[in-house]
């Protein structure tokens, strides 16, 4: 039976589906700090993918490749607790500040590192973001096919992949070889929930910087598994660093503002017959209705 | 060279309404920056399309015409963008946040290593200067768009790469016809000279696409309802008064998370964009999401039962009140002074 090479791209970030008030800073940007960090959720959506993908092909491996702070090793071990085999961070000063084309140069040379690669599985888009540009632009960079929105793996054989992809009003099921880079819509099934026995086996799993802060019994604990979640820097990967990080991005912020609404003069109404009444009488002679 | 070019996107042989939105924006672009639009359509049978789109003011309107054109697919059109501009390297491309725009606008501006700017809310002209550099930057497209969830504005640009990329969703920008007897050129493309044989790669299997049901950007009425309608049951009365008054039915995402009402009604920042004459929100507390697809509407009714639900500040009329004894009376009393 034929056995899948899956990575797995998930990007942490934060939680800006609860942004509270104490959020935003006085300046109109943005307060990270105060925001939970979590795993992107139509990442989680592709993991699914993934992991349903070894469900039937049980060779198959899936390695999840974060770009991000030390801190983004969090969310590798969250995926090897649901089921992927091994995690790679991607993490290195020199990535700071890319807009999604430095990110995606960046993704694609560290995949080019990795030997062999049948399927690259992305989410649509980041919450923190929402621009669904980085999973074709890898695909772009790498040179091979796309297929966005995807719904459904509907079959898989030696050499073929079919998908089922969600359009603004209907489906469409494309067919294509490999290797072959698919976003993951958020109408797809959800990630399945951490299985305990990985949880247990996983746990201490660390990144090499995680463990140069971590006392020595934990150094130990995790020796036996530090080939699972590895750590590559700029140095790691054959790149161009002219493309990366701040000054590899086209795209540059020139500002960022707080949205003020403008206050409009409003007429307070009671819920009593009479005030209605008037309403609807003003909203049919003003033309409006009717 | 350096013109204004808009990806036209065809949904069923027809020209989408975001594609015309973004022609009426590009015309407005172009005048300001003394260049041409230009206009790109690529499908099969596009005979006699270019007099629907003169009428937007276009320039110059490129057509590929190939029977393998359509339906839409990534490789064929990518490589088509990115051999016409590395030719006619136009200034600004603008193209729909749409399933299609969204898939293929990356792919080219990583082809093309310039950057995009995806949903974006304003376009304007404007210059940047940098003044560690002492540097000043002429013209460029300032692409302004929510970012974080919706909680802040970015204005974002690409001082030194072109074109300049960037996508809008179908309703944000307002369509509107330049000059009925605007004419252009028509230049053919050569598809053989623009698209490898191997571009061909992804078979489409099936496709199904069904007509929209509902068309609540059309509408000028639109009466919406959030979390706090509380039930499908009571969903059932804002059915009843938009069918009574003449409008659509509208919802919060919240409302259609809790299973309301379907998706195809949401409208917000990640909706639909509306701007009707009277918008008639039932239950909804005005989150900047919701807010930012309805904002612009004539005359905003407020129905809540907080005194201080923040959608109260940017309404015409609010009506402090419960959703379900408003309605009814909104009813009775349109059907009662219209008799
Ligand atoms: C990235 C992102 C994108 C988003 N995009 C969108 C979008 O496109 N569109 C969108 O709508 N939201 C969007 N949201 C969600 C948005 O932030 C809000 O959560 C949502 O709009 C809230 O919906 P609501 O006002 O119906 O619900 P709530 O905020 O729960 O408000 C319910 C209101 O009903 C009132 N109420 C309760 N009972 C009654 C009653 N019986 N009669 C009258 N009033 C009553 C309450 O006082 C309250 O004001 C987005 C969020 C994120 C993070
Ligand atoms: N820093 C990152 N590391 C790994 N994957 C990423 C990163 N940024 C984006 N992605 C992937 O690209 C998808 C689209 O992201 P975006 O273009 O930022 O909306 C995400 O859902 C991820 O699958």
């Amino acid at each position: 039976m034929k056995e899948y090479q899956i990575i797995v791209l998930a990007k942490q970030v934060p939680d800006t589906r609860n942004v509270g008030k104490n959020a935003m800073k006085a300046d109109g940007t943005v307060n990270r700090s105060v925001l939970p960090a979590i795993f992107n959720p139509e990442d989680l959506h592709a993991l699914e993918q993934a992991i349903r993908i070894k469900d039937q092909f049980p060779g198959s491996t899936i390695t999840i490749l974060t770009m991000g702070p030390v801190r983004a090793a969090e969310i590798l071990r969250e995926g090897l607790y649901r089921g992927a085999d091994a995690g790679i961070l991607l993490t290195d000063r020199a990535f700071a500040g890319s807009d999604t084309l430095a990110t995606s140069y960046a993704l694609s040379c560290a995949i080019r590192k990795m030997e062999k690669y049948d399927i690259i599985i992305c989410g649509r888009q980041a919450i923190d973001g929402d621009t669904a540009q980085v999973g074709p632009q890898v695909a772009e960079k790498l040179g091979i096919p796309q297929i966005t929105y995807a719904e459904e793996i509907i079959s898989l054989t030696n050499d073929k992949i079919q998908v089922k992809r969600r359009l603004e009003r209907g489906v469409e099921v494309l067919e294509a070889s490999f290797p072959i880079l698919i976003t993951v819509n958020n109408s797809a099934p959800h990630c399945r929930p951490r299985h305990a026995k990985r949880l247990m086996k996983y746990k201490h799993t660390t990144t090499m910087s995680e463990s140069q802060e971590i006392s020595e019994d934990y150094l130990t604990a995790s020796m036996g598994n530090n080939q699972i979640i590895m750590e590559w820097g700029v140095n790691d990967i054959e790149c161009d660093r002219a493309q990366l990080g701040l000054g590899g991005s086209p795209t540059k912020v020139k500002k960022v503002e707080n949205i003020v609404f403008q206050a409009k003069e409003s007429l307070k109404l009671e819920d009593n017959d009479e005030d209605i009444n008037e309403l609807m009488k003003e909203l049919i002679t003003a033309h409006i209705i009717g | 060279m350096n013109n204004v070019t808009v990806y036209c996107e065809l949904d069923e042989g027809k020209i989408a309404d975001v594609s015309f939105e973004l022609l009426t924006k590009g015309r407005s672009l172009a005048n300001q920056l003394n260049c041409k639009l230009e206009a790109l359509l690529i499908g099969h049978n596009l005979k006699g399309y270019e007099k629907m789109l003169f009428p937007y003011g276009v320039d110059t309107l490129f057509i590929a015409d190939d029977n393998r054109l359509a339906p839409y697919s990534t490789l064929p059109h990518t490589s088509i963008l990115v051999n016409l501009f590395n030719e006619e390297k136009p200034q600004i491309v603008l193209m729909g946040a749409t399933t299609i725009g969204r898939d293929l606008g990356p792919r080219v501006s990583s082809a093309l290593k310039s950057g995009l700017t995806a949903d974006c809310t304003e376009l304007e002209i404007g210059d940047h200067e940098v003044t560690r550099d002492k540097k000043v930057y002429k013209d460029l497209l300032f692409q302004i768009r929510p970012a974080f969830g919706g909680n802040i504005i970015a204005t974002i640009i690409n001082p030194d790469c072109r074109p300049q990329m960037a996508t809008v969703r179908e309703g944000v920008m307002k369509k509107a016809i330049f000059n009925p007897q605007h004419k252009g050129k028509v230049v053919d493309l050569d598809v053989s000279k623009y698209v490898d044989e191997t571009a061909f790669v992804v078979k489409l299997i099936e496709r199904h696409v069904e007509e929209s049901k509902v068309d609540i950007k059309n509408s000028s009425v639109i009466v919406a309802g959030g979390f706090g309608v509380g039930s499908v049951e009571n969903f059932g009365l804002l059915y009843e008064l938009a069918a009574v008054i003449g409008g659509e039915v509208g919802a919060s995402r919240a409302a259609i998370d809790a299973g309301y009402v379907g998706h195809e009604r949401q409208i917000g920042q990640t909706g639909i964009t509306v701007r009707p004459k009277l918008y008639i929100a039932c239950g909804i507390s005005g989150q900047i999401q919701h807010l930012a697809g309805m904002l612009e509407s004539s005359i905003i009714i407020s129905i809540n039962s907080d005194p201080n639900a923040p959608i109260n500040k940017i309404a015409n009329y609010v009506i402090q009140g419960k959703v379900e004894t408003v309605i009814p009376k909104m009813i009775k009393y349109y059907k009662e002074n219209t008799k």
